[in-house]
Order: structure tokens, then sequence, then C-alpha cells
């Protein structure tokens, strides 16, 4: 990189963030950046803090220590009023569909609600109100209904839309398609990726697996108890990912082809308590390479060229990529697909 | 309120609680006799001609003290659970939101309230008012007030963690808002249904405090205390028994009937 090259501010950076439930340390010293226009995933399975870590950028619950600046701002400096003000920047996308959204308001309630609160669109609220809606693939007419009169997906157009509202820079999106049904994961997927180019909105996409991060992120985070394993951007991680955690992320992505089969690594034990994290590593309990070492010490998150780990030997364990260790499953299944494809057309 | 007429119980509970809220209001016009007339040639009379109900221990029409014992009933009902609902729902809903302390506080003093039986501290509070229909309706007020605080407090507790609280939150909603505009609406189906039953149990709890002369004064006429007197004649002349008895029985039940049904029709998810 040339010296002085043009580098942009983060548009939000935590630093060091810590949050415990009393003795259950959800997120335990987690420091990233998320720049203006990107999308950041964080992955990991559940309960390893990624939605605390979610919710404690937009300040929607208090940090044990650490900090975020959003835009050179403290958040947790800022009196109530002030944060109040700045949720216009940061929004949240939930993941339940259902919950979400108030059995009690109309749509049209849901979406004004917002443009009242910070001023917006004075006097014209029903034009922008039948905006957002064309612009999250709903109509006007939908304006006068209630939530539950909506399948999953509509429903997750609505709370789309209401984040968007405001014209936020930031939006979390907690797991926005996990509760969708496949067929319309899809959709909702590039209806985010649409807005995210006319508006410029940053993305924390927080996911369970690597799947669907794959069409959306820029940079991947991934998460194991309360802890950044590897943060690295999206084409390397899926390249050459570094930690053993990722590995076994990776091998459980499904293949979209039934004739092959990809070898899983299959992670013994279940995660252990976050009250009691284990020492050292705190993957080392179920990680197919640990050793001594992993057992004392704690492998720090260290960048080499971009690419940070969290592991004492990732040199030394030979990379899982996506494409690699993939294996026919059947003589019969590779032999009637063949016949699928040349003859298709004869009966 | 669509929705409420297809119901065909709480249409039945409707017609019935405005049929007792039309002869209470109507009393004046529409009974036969006076209510405290004495008649010492029509003592225990039996439902006849010239008493259409009969007549009680004092020759009083007993359909006359029916149709004026409406009013002390409903108004016991109506006005003690209107007292219970604008203590209980306020301060149990700023135990439910506040949490910390505050809850602490108000739960600990409800629990203290709640140990006490209802009707006991009906009556301890009746008593340390003073014996009237007024008085009685703030002891039972306040009697059924821990039970709303309780009740709120939960319904805000669960609302609370619902995502689209965080939402309200998240889009900068200030707490009084969040409160009044996205809890309250939620919580509500389950008070009004406890509010029905709640004026069911005042309406029996106006009957003893008057039965105890801690209620409606006599002469004056209400269910209950009719209902405690006939006891002593169920034998001779169970007509005095089974009118009030009735009626209570009837606005009692419309009650809840109508509050079920008002639980349906406020619920947008029900179709």
């Amino acid at each position: 990189m040339l010296a002085g090259t043009f580098v942009s501010q983060p548009l939000l950076r935590a630093e060091r963030l810590v949050k415990h439930f009393k003795a259950v340390r959800a997120v335990d010293d987690i420091s990233f950046e998320l720049y203006t226009g990107e999308t950041l995933a964080l992955v990991g399975e559940s309960g390893c803090g990624k939605s605390t870590a979610g919710r404690l950028l937009l300040r929607l619950i208090e940090p044990t220590s650490g900090k975020v600046w959003f835009d050179e701002r403290d958040l947790f400096g800022l009196a109530e009023r002030e944060v109040r003000l700045l949720r216009r920047e940061m929004q949240i996308i939930f993941q339940d569909p259902y919950g979400s959204l108030n059995p009690r308001m109309t749509v049209r309630d849901m979406l004004a609600e917002p443009l009242a609160l910070h001023g917006l669109a004075k006097g014209k609220q029903p034009e922008r109100v039948a905006e957002l809606l064309r612009l999250v693939g709903l109509g006007p007419e939908h304006a006068g209904r209630y939530p539950h009169e909506f399948s999953g997906g509509q429903r997750q157009r609505i709370g789309i839309a209401r984040a968007v509202a405001v014209e936020p820079r930031l939006i979390v999106c907690d797991e926005p398609v996990s509760a969708l049904d496949v067929s319309i994961r899809a959709q909702v997927i590039n209806l985010l990726q649409d807005l995210q180019r006319r508006f410029g909105l940053a993305y924390l996409f927080i996911a369970h697996d690597l799947a669907v991060v794959k069409h959306i992120a820029a940079r991947v985070a991934v998460m194991y108890l309360g802890k950044i394993v590897e943060l690295a951007d999206k084409r390397a991680l899926f390249a050459e990912p570094r930690h053993p955690y990722t590995h076994a992320l990776l091998s459980a992505i499904p293949v979209p082809d039934p004739s092959l089969k990809r070898e899983r690594l299959v992670l013994q034990g279940d995660v252990p308590s976050a009250h009691r994290p284990p020492h050292g590593c705190r993957f080392h309990t179920r990680c197919p390479h640990a050793r001594e070492r992993c057992r004392e010490e704690e492998p720090p998150l260290a960048a080499a060229d971009g690419h940070s780990v969290a592991c004492h030997f990732w040199k030394e364990i030979e990379p899982f990529t996506s494409a690699s260790r993939l294996t026919p499953v059947n003589e019969r299944l590779t032999r009637l697909q063949a016949a699928f494809h040349t003859g298709g057309g004869s009966s | 309120m669509r929705r409420l007429l297809r119901r065909g119980g709480a249409m039945f509970g409707l017609a019935v609680v405005a049929f007792f809220v039309l002869i209470a209001l109507l009393a004046p016009w529409i009974a036969p006799h006076n209510p405290l007339a004495t008649n010492w040639g029509a003592v225990r009379q039996a439902p006849g001609a010239a008493y259409l109900f009969g007549a009680d221990e004092l020759g009083r029409d007993v359909l006359s003290r029916i149709i004026w014992g409406a009013r002390a009933s409903i108004l016991a009902g109506v006005v003690s659970v209107s007292i219970s609902l604008s203590l209980g729902v306020p301060i149990g809903m700023l135990a439910g939101y506040l949490g910390r302390w505050v809850d602490a506080l108000i739960s600990r003093i409800t629990d203290a309230m709640l140990a006490c039986p209802f009707l006991i501290l009906a009556i301890a509070l009746a008593a340390f008012l003073g014996p009237s229909l007024a008085n009685a309706m703030i002891a039972i007020g306040i009697s059924a007030t821990p039970v709303f605080i309780r009740l709120t407090r939960a319904q805000v507790l669960a609302a609370k963690s619902e995502d689209y609280v965080e939402a309200a939150r998240a889009l900068g909603n200030p707490h009084l808002r969040i409160a009044l505009r996205h809890i309250f609406p939620n919580i509500v189906a389950p008070l009004i249904v406890q509010a029905t039953l709640a004026i069911a149990a005042a309406v029996i709890a106006e009957a003893s405090l008057s039965f105890l002369g801690l209620g409606q004064q006599p002469p004056a006429p209400s269910w209950g205390s009719m209902l405690n007197t006939a006891r002593n004649y169920v034998d001779q002349a169970p007509w005095m028994a089974v009118w009030p008895g009735l009626s209570i029985f009837l606005l009692v039940l419309s009650f809840n009937l109508l509050g079920d049904g008002l639980r349906d029709a406020l619920d947008p998810r029900q179709k």
C-alpha cells in the first residue's frame, strides 16, 4: 500500500468490549472496526455472544467495560437524550419476524413512528410511508394492515422498512434470514444488498453459519465463546481459513451438488459453558489440533497480512478450503445424474 | 366492536349487563312499589299478583328491592374495580418497567397485602373508613389492587423482553412512550379479563360487607344484604333468597362472558 493513501475513518470502532451477565462472560474483550458501506459478518454458534455484541454496538445494553466509537463519538459516554438522537444513525433488524413487530400497530403506524420521533418527512409522512413500502417490495395498500396479516418474509420486509425509515448509516442485522424459509432467504438478502448499494449502509451481519455470509459479507469475524477467533477478508477466510474452528464451520456448509459429499469436520462435545470458559485457548477442549500450550496459554488475536487469527499453531494446520475434500457420494447417483443431464429431451 | 357482536356468549353477557344497568338507572320509574315501604299484612307473602317476586320479612316488595338493589351492586362492582385499575395498573407498570429497587419495594408491599385475605382486608379497611356504600367501594377497590399490580407487572415484564419493545428503543422512543404506546396496548387484554372477574368478586364482596353492616346501610336495599337476610327464612320464604341470588348469579356470569368476548375481540390475531 502506498504511503499517503487515503485511509478512511471507520464508521464504528469497538474497543475491548466486554459484557458479563453476572458470571456469564457473553462477550469477552472483542475489538473490530466497521467502515461506511461495508458488511462485516459476525459468525458463531448460538450462545457465542454475537447477538450481545450487536446490542452493545447500539447501546441497547450497557457494557461491563470497553468502548464503542461511532463516528468518533464515544457511544457509552453520551447522555440518554444524545443516544436517542443518535439512534437515527444506527438501526437493527431482528431475527424473529413475528416478535419484532408490535402486534397492535398497523404498518403505517410502525413506519410513521420513527419519522415522527426524528422529525423526518414533516407533512409528507403518508408519501414517505408509501415510498418505504415500495422500497422493500410491498405496496401502499399494505399500510393499513396489522402484522399478523403478513407472511414471515413480508414481516421481515416491514422490519427492514422500519429500520431504513430514519435513513441510518449502520444497521445491525441480527440473523435476519435464519427464521425464514430457504426459498425467501435469497430475496431478503438481495433486498439488503440493494438497500446497501442505494444508501451506502454499513451492516453488521450476525449469522450462525458461513453459508449465508458468503453472499453478503465483505469481511468476516468468527466468534467462539465471547471472543473473536478469526477476522479476515471474506475471500481470504474462505480460501485459506486459519483457525480450526473456522475449518469446522466451513465444512458445515451444504454442498449444492447432491453427487458430491464434503468431508465433515464434526467437533466433539458441546460448547463449554460461558460461566467457566476453559483456560488457555477457549477452543482447546474441542480442537482436533490442541496441544499442551493451548491448554495453558491463551492465544491473542494477531494479524498477519490483514488476516487475524487467535491460534498458536495455525501455520502448522493444513487449511480446510471450501472447495477441497469433496468426494462423490456413490457411483449410482453419479450415473443417474449423468443420464438425467444427457437424456433430458428423450422420453 | 363488530367482532364482539359476532360472539353469542359475549352478546348475551352484554345484553344482560345492559339490562341490569338500565334497570338500575330507571329504578324510580319502573319499580312497582317503594322498596322501603313495609306492609305488615304482606310479611313473607309468596309471589303473586300484588307482589310479583313475593314480599320479605317486613312485607317489602322483593321485585322493587331487586330493582333498587341493582344500583348498589353495579355501582359497587364498577366503582371499586375502577379504583383498583387506576391504582394497580400504573403502579404495576412502574414496578415492571423500572425494575430494580422500585420493583422490589412495590412487590414486597404487594406481597404483604396479598398475605391478608381479600375479604378480611376489605372488612378491616371498611371498618376503619366507617360504614357507608362509598367507603365499602373504596375498601373493596384498595383490597383488590394488589392483584392488578401483580398482573400488570408480570405482563409488563413479559412484554418488555419482546423484540418489538427493543425495536422501539432502538428507534429512539422515550421511556414513557415505550410504556404507553408499545407495552400498554399489548397487556390490556388480560387486564380486561381480570377486571370483569374482579367486578364479579366485588359484587359479592359488597354483599358481604353489607351483611356485616359495613356496606349499604339498611333499610336501603342491596342484593347481598337481601340474600343474607333471606338466609334465615329459606324454609318459609325461599323467594326471598332465590331472586337476589339469581340476580347476582346472572350479573356475575354476564360480566365474565362479556370479559371473555372482549378479550377475543381485542386481540387482532383472532379472526
